[in-house]
């Protein structure tokens, strides 16, 4: 478990982290640590140069921007799970992240991090995804915005550029209600994802007025299950609505196996998944 | 927890004194070996290979040994001299200390790279170029079992040896038994039930990887040799062996050892190539296994596909049962090997007395070795006999606590009770302990309540199992069945020593050569002392670790050290007592008879307002002019203990499981353990043993998965792959006791460190069986992941059951 030589840089503010990430090949971002530095022990990843944002004044807050709230590049996942801003206007971020990991990994990690690292089988993923999150990268060349449904290219694969830095997540103050629904690799809740699924939806007049669904753990990415929504929007939500609906999880997916899961039971898992936070997520918008 | 139920207890001591070196441990002050830094110190990586089966075409370190910091790189045959590794058993291929023209596993250690630091030795290892000329590999046992390809060319067949018995190998014996057992099958009222199941592979997996530190000191001509070693000893005489010197020219340390659960009952390859490194270079040497390392190159556990079969009547008298397995040995034998499934043949039939025909057959594959993992043979052996019982049970449809109850070794058989094979045990009593179990638990309202929530439609299910364990080796006449470690120049080994001395200010300390990879040695071993001495425990210091100052004491597994070695510390500390009694009667004017011990010192009894202190006694013992004349100065005492027997521990278990029919999920919602280890030393350590050996157990039933693929590869080399039950995953455990104190030595005590571990794994996955059963399930195989689990109930959905 010793990584290749590198350099270590720490920047003291973000126009300094960039400049840097934007003259140095090789260099990547070290945020919370916990996915990159085990990558790197492993010899899997080697890069040449590590950029710690973990200085920068700034980065560490949840705030309330009125229409949305932002999650800063150096949140932890434990401060997003406990957070009441999140608890209340995006539950499923806030489930996802108490679910990432063990206590150690969540006092560490980052939801930024999770995000800008897209593991097919993380939880945060997938209900930033749910959620409609805004996704904002920082580079020498400025600042952009992405949507969350544009940020999932592909395995451990995101729309970031070298030069880019994740430095916030924004989740929009939509109402409505969100969850989030895994099975754990040990089983429960515990450990990576074997399938999850984040729903947002909303309700009005005792009908589904509108919904998002996205899947962990299944597919190549995390990815929005257009199916379910198209099958639920309209209906009363209740638990047949639901369950027909669920049954769509999978249109345009390819499922893929792994030590802890077949295609087919990774297929079926997607559809329970989603059914189980679909419950949930009406419960809570009503 | 961890309370009686109204079962006599004869404790000798027994009382919570909690754990001494923790303090240290938790605070981070304990040293381990890789804290270790010497000066001048090097570091060594392994080159391994990427193949399960190949040859080795050609290796060109020249970029290695051109880089900065590289000190040497070696291959095998710069220690071709050395010979092959040590080993206890060394039936079938013995394993080389570096791989020569083949590697027979991944993971193999082809070469050995000396630098200046770890990163520059793991840089080093990764510029040697080996080239592999791959070829097929054997994996699968039952393939390697038919010979159709061999694992090594210059052997006749994979097949080692087999494990058979019958009464203790006698060829007559065994077909009396079978053709008996054929008989049963033959009349028309008996019932037949068999199960093949999977005992898959474990990767031991403990949190300090093994790490060791050689030391060659050319002036004296002798090693220090520190490693994350089970058995010091054994190590010191295995290098003094391999190296052609005496075993006072080794010293070997085990400082605190962070789990061990017997992967560091080996001498590893690594251990004799660092001192080979160490005197060829004149350098301190390290080696520190990362967690690859040691989940591919550590040995593993397990390993065995069989079909256990039942024969008995349908009121649940059990007439026969068979067992016929393939062990997997890995590619090489190390120390133990094929003798692990001996270790099952020992409890085939478990704590029940009908005819039994048991065999394993041993088969080398090309994977890593297998060896002594917690339990080693004994979980194995149990596992199939518990799940065949209960098969049985559901088929004839009788309670399974009943047929179990019905086929038992009757107490009254004790003294005098045997084993299947012939081998006599030293005390049981399996009733009264099963239905303590039963009483505890509330056995039928917990059958009424899985009913009740079965009537709801929920897939509840309780799992029984008992089990009977063979440990506390033990007896130094195991010389006379062919295990000795005579290959590490220790002639027996097995027999246990102490050696206890009281200092001049009455304090005492105690030295042992067993030590702890986590048993609390220094409390209990400190408990035994003060219980004979009267000093009090925090007076009393336990050393362990260091073979140039510690007895011979082979070391601790087996569950083997408080039986053993902690009898041979008792005896010593009663021979201190003994002249002590003489110190103070010659201090009292009194007679030696008369000494009382009590109060951190002695008085005559019926005078205790006339009190010598230990001190007294000590300065006595260390004032030789003060002496009564004939008497020597000094206060100490070794004593060595070699018991009669091995001893039996056993115990029944309880688990309460609920699935989740959707995702095949199991929670486990309660786990009750009725455990019999004799007496107890301190219940809080016992009830700690307990915690850590059912973790594991139920880490094999529901998470642990170490086999490999078809293809030789092995996908588990960190966590992430390979997930290990934390506390978080299990529920709080309800464990209780009876006490059946042992009468092969003198503190009554069993060992406790592998039970729960050898009667968990089968009560999980009955209770998992019996919540499916209403689906038509009889049986999953472990790992009892969700995935496995679905599949299960979707068989027996689409098929209407599933086998």
């Amino acid at each position: 478990m010793y990584p290749r030589s590198f350099e270590y840089v720490s920047p003291g503010s973000l126009d300094e982290a960039t400049s840097v990430l934007a003259s140095t090949e090789g260099a990547k971002v070290l945020a919370g640590g916990m996915s990159l530095l085990p990558l790197m022990k492993l010899r899997l990843f080697s890069p040449d140069v590590l950029v710690d944002i973990g200085r920068i004044p700034g980065l560490s807050s949840i705030e309330d921007r009125g229409d949305h709230l932002a999650i800063g590049a150096m949140v932890r996942h434990a401060d997003t799970a406990s957070d009441s801003l999140i608890g209340e206007h995006a539950a499923a971020l806030a489930t996802a992240a108490s679910w990432t990991g063990d206590v150690q990994v969540r006092n560490q990690g980052t939801t930024c991090g999770a995000i800008a690292h897209a593991d097919i089988a993380a939880d945060q993923p997938s209900a930033a995804l749910a959620l409609g999150a805004t996704m904002v990268a920082a580079s020498a060349g400025g600042v952009r915005e992405i949507a969350a449904s544009e940020f999932f290219v592909d395995t451990l694969t995101t729309a970031l550029e070298q030069g880019e830095i994740l430095t916030e997540v924004r989740i929009p103050k939509q109402g409505g209600g969100s969850a989030y629904e895994k099975l754990g690799r040990r089983g429960g809740h515990t450990d990576y994802a074997v399938a999850g699924a984040a729903v947002w939806l909303d309700v009005s007049n005792g009908a589904v007025s509108s919904a998002r669904v996205a899947l962990t753990g299944v597919g190549a990415k995390p990815t929005l299950a257009e199916g379910v929504v198209e099958a639920l929007v309209g209906t009363d939500g209740s638990d047949a609505a639901i369950a027909e609906a669920s049954e769509r999880a999978l249109e345009g997916v390819t499922v893929l196996d792994d030590l802890f899961g077949t295609v087919e039971y990774k297929a079926h898992l997607a559809k329970v998944m989603t059914r189980r936070a679909l419950q949930q997520a009406v419960a809570a918008a009503r | 927890m961890g309370g009686g139920v109204g079962v006599s207890t004869t404790s000798v001591l027994g009382g919570v004194v909690k754990r001494r070196e923790d303090p240290a441990l938790i605070r981070g002050t304990g040293l381990y070996v890789d804290d270790l830094q010497l000066p001048g110190m090097l570091h060594v990586a392994f080159v391994r290979s990427p193949y399960a089966h190949a040859r080795v075409v050609s290796v060109d370190a020249s970029d290695a040994e051109a880089m900065d910091g590289v000190r040497a790189v070696y291959t095998a045959g710069d220690v071709a001299h050395l010979g092959d590794l040590v080993a206890q058993v060394p039936v079938g291929k013995v394993r080389p200390l570096l791989a020569g023209d083949k590697v027979n596993h991944l993971g193999e250690a082809v070469a050995m790279v000396v630098a200046d630091t770890r990163y520059g030795a793991r840089d080093a290892a990764d510029a040697v170029d080996v080239e592999y000329d791959p070829l097929d590999p054997v994996i699968d046992l039952k393939e390697a079992a038919s010979d159709a390809a061999l694992v090594h060319d210059d052997m006749e067949s994979n097949v080692l040896l087999a494990w058979e018995g019958g009464p203790w190998g006698d060829e007559e014996g065994i077909a009396a038994t079978q053709q008996t057992i054929a008989d049963a099958k033959a009349q028309d009222d008996t019932v037949s039930v068999s199960i093949e199941a999977v005992n898959q592979r474990l990767l031991p997996m403990p949190m300090e990887p093994r790490s060791v530190v050689a030391d060659w000191n050319v002036g004296y001509g002798r090693f220090t040799v520190h490693s994350s070693t089970q058995i010091a000893h054994a190590l010191a005489g295995g290098i003094a062996q391999t190296f052609g010197l005496s075993l006072t020219d080794v010293r070997c340390i085990a400082p605190e050892v962070g789990g061990g659960f017997g992967c560091k009952l080996n001498v590893y390859n690594d251990e004799i190539l660092v001192c080979f490194a160490s005197q060829q270079l004149g350098r301190p040497v390290k080696f520190t296994e990362t967690r690859r390392d040691a989940a591919g190159s550590t040995i593993h556990g397990r390993g065995w596909v069989a079909t256990a079969t039942i024969t008995g009547t349908r009121d649940g008298q059990i007439l026969g049962y068979e067992l016929d397995g393939i062990a997997d040995m890995g590619a090489y034998s190390q120390n133990f090997t094929v003798a692990i499934p001996f270790l099952g043949l020992f409890v085939g039939a478990g704590q029940y007395e009908f005819p039994t025909h048991w065999k394993v057959a041993c088969v080398h594959t090309h994977t890593m070795t297998t060896d002594a993992y917690r339990g080693a043979g004994r979980p194995e052996a149990a596992y199939y006999l518990e799940r065949a019982i209960d098969a049985f049970a559901r088929e004839i449809g009788v309670d399974p606590a009943d047929v179990r109850r019905k086929n038992f070794i009757p107490a009254e058989k004790f003294p005098g009770a045997a084993t299947h094979i012939g081998f006599p045990m030293d005390t049981g009593d399996y009733e009264t302990n099963l239905d303590a179990l039963l009483e505890t638990a509330g056995y039928e309202d917990l059958k009424a309540e899985r009913d009740r929530m079965r009537a709801e439609g929920r897939l509840v299910g309780l799992g029984l199992a008992t089990y009977v364990e063979v440990c506390g080796f033990g007896p130094s006449a195991l010389v006379d069945l062919g295990f000795s470690w005579a290959s590490y120049k220790i002639p027996s080994g097995f027999n246990g020593s102490g050696l206890v001395r009281v200092q001049a200010d009455g304090t005492a300390s105690v030295i042992i050569g067993t030590g702890p990879s986590g048993q609390g040695h220094q409390t209990t071993w400190a408990q035994i002392v003060s219980n004979q001495l009267g000093i009090p425990v925090e007076n009393i210091r336990v050393s362990h670790g260091d073979t140039a100052e510690s007895p011979l004491g082979i070391g601790t597994f087996g569950s083997r050290s408080a039986a053993v070695d902690g009898s041979a510390t008792y005896e010593a500390a009663n021979k201190v007592r003994s002249k002590a009694a003489d110190l103070a009667a010659h201090l009292l004017e009194a007679s030696a008879d008369d000494i009382v011990f009590a109060d951190g010192g002695a008085h005559v009894a019926g005078s205790p307002d006339q009190q010598v202190s230990w001190s007294d006694i000590a300065t006595l013992a260390y004032q030789p002019h003060r002496l009564p004349e004939g008497m020597e100065g000094g206060l100490e005492a070794h004593a060595v203990f070699s018991p009669g027997n091995a001893t039996w521990p056993f115990g029944s278990h309880l688990a309460l499981v609920e699935v989740d029919g959707d995702t095949g999920d199991v929670k486990l919602l309660r786990y009750i353990a009725m455990d019999d280890c004799g007496n107890v030393i301190n219940p809080m350590i016992v009830d700690g043993q307990i915690h850590g050996g059912l973790a594991q157990g139920i880490g094999q039933a529901m998470f642990e998965d170490g086999d490999y693929e078809a293809d030789g590869n092995l996908l588990k080399w960190s966590f992430v792959e390979y997930p290990l039950p934390t506390s978080a995953d299990l529920p709080s455990f309800e464990l209780h006791r009876t006490v059946t104190p042992t009468d092969i030595n003198p503190l009554g005590v069993k060992g406790i460190g592998e039970a729960g571990t050898i009667g968990s794994a089968q009560t999980v996955v009955n209770a998992v069986v019996d919540a499916l059963s209403p689906l038509g399930v009889t049986h999953v195989d472990m790992p009892l992941r969700p995935k496995r689990v679905w599949a299960a109930i979707q068989a027996a959905k689409t098929n209407g059951s599933v086998s």
